[in-house]
């Protein structure tokens, strides 16, 4: 069985272990080194959600340059991101199939908008600030994963705490 | 990085990383906000093997790359490390998208990835992330704090 999927052992720090964990990131780490040593672009996956804009809208900051002529290759990489995904969804984890989340709706939405302002006001995400900033060891990447966690920590525990689940 | 000095590997090359790059966080649980969210109160500490196992192929690549390459093959664009102005934006932002992160469990990569293995309920999210991007461009248009900046 997935070890994803299986109930959480709470006596132990790592009730799924860390394997799928550590393999994943690696995974992570190395398809931004791919594109990184073939093209020198640090990708990241927040700034697609402005660089797609700039096709519909008119809005200024959609359209400087580096998104308009950075968004064709951010649609590419999204679409790979999804492919990849998918590939090890459906065909090659312990159990191939559809899977979805049963954290609730209104969770998905309200947090989705806070993250989408929060990335781009931030210049970051977890793949450019979390991943690539952190591996750059930029002072400026730190200090927003340092925040984000501390925030990201407080609002779960929090909506737990409130009996919110999932 | 023009269209003209641009290798017809360009577009492919990005694919077949990105390609990767979802793996990985499908891989990892990152595409499902139960495991991110387990993390976050504490049920489950594994999710600091992604972003530290992440973190630490990047950084040797960054390292290796700036010191001992010369120029991207596909772009002859040179080798820099990702380092962004530091202004109070960035912990604004942080903190913003920490509350949401915490709401949801979702962050912009592993939301593609969740939305690649099937989750067709993460597009509440996807759909928030737009708006909220979209919400702040046409805030700071007005604001003229648009800035050079990511």
């Amino acid at each position: 069985m997935d070890p994803l999927l299986a109930p959480l052992a709470l006596e132990t720090p790592f009730p799924r272990g860390i394997l799928p964990y550590l393999v994943g990131g690696l995974l992570v780490g190395l398809g931004a080194a791919v594109i990184y040593l073939a093209t020198g672009i640090i990708a990241g996956a927040s700034t697609f959600l402005e660089s797609t804009l700039s096709y519909v809208s008119d809005v200024e900051r959609f359209n400087r340059f580096k998104y308009v002529q950075s968004r064709n290759w951010r649609v590419v990489f999204t679409l790979g991101i999804v492919s990849g995904a998918a590939v090890w969804g459906l065909a090659l984890a312990p159990d191939p199939t559809i899977w979805t989340t049963d954290v609730q709706w209104w969770r998905l939405l309200g947090g989705g908008i806070l993250v989408g302002i929060g990335t781009r006001l931030g210049k970051g995400c977890t793949s450019g600030h979390g991943v690539c900033g952190v591996g750059s060891l930029s002072n400026t990447s730190l200090v927003n994963v340092a925040t984000f966690m501390t925030f990201a920590i407080g609002t779960a525990q929090l909506v737990q705490a409130l009996g919110v689940s999932p | 990085m023009s269209d003209e000095t641009r290798s017809p590997w360009f577009l492919p090359v990005i694919y077949v990383g990105g390609l990767i790059f979802g793996l990985g966080l499908a891989v990892s649980g990152m595409a499902r906000p139960e495991v991110v969210l387990d993390f976050l109160q504490f049920d489950d500490f594994g999710l600091v093997f992604v972003m530290g196992g992440a973190a630490v192929v990047t950084g040797i690549t960054f390292a290796v790359a700036t010191r001992y390459l010369d120029r991207a093959p596909l772009t002859a664009s040179e080798y820099t490390r990702r380092v962004k102005k530091f202004d109070r934006n960035v912990v604004i932002g942080g903190a913003i998208f920490g509350v949401g992160w915490g709401l949801s469990g979702i962050c912009p990569g592993a939301a593609y990835a969740s939305f690649g293995v099937g989750n067709y309920p993460i597009l509440w999210a996807i759909a928030g992330m737009f708006i909220g991007a979209y919400a702040q461009g046409y805030v700071r248009s007005f604001t003229g704090s648009s800035g050079e900046e990511t």
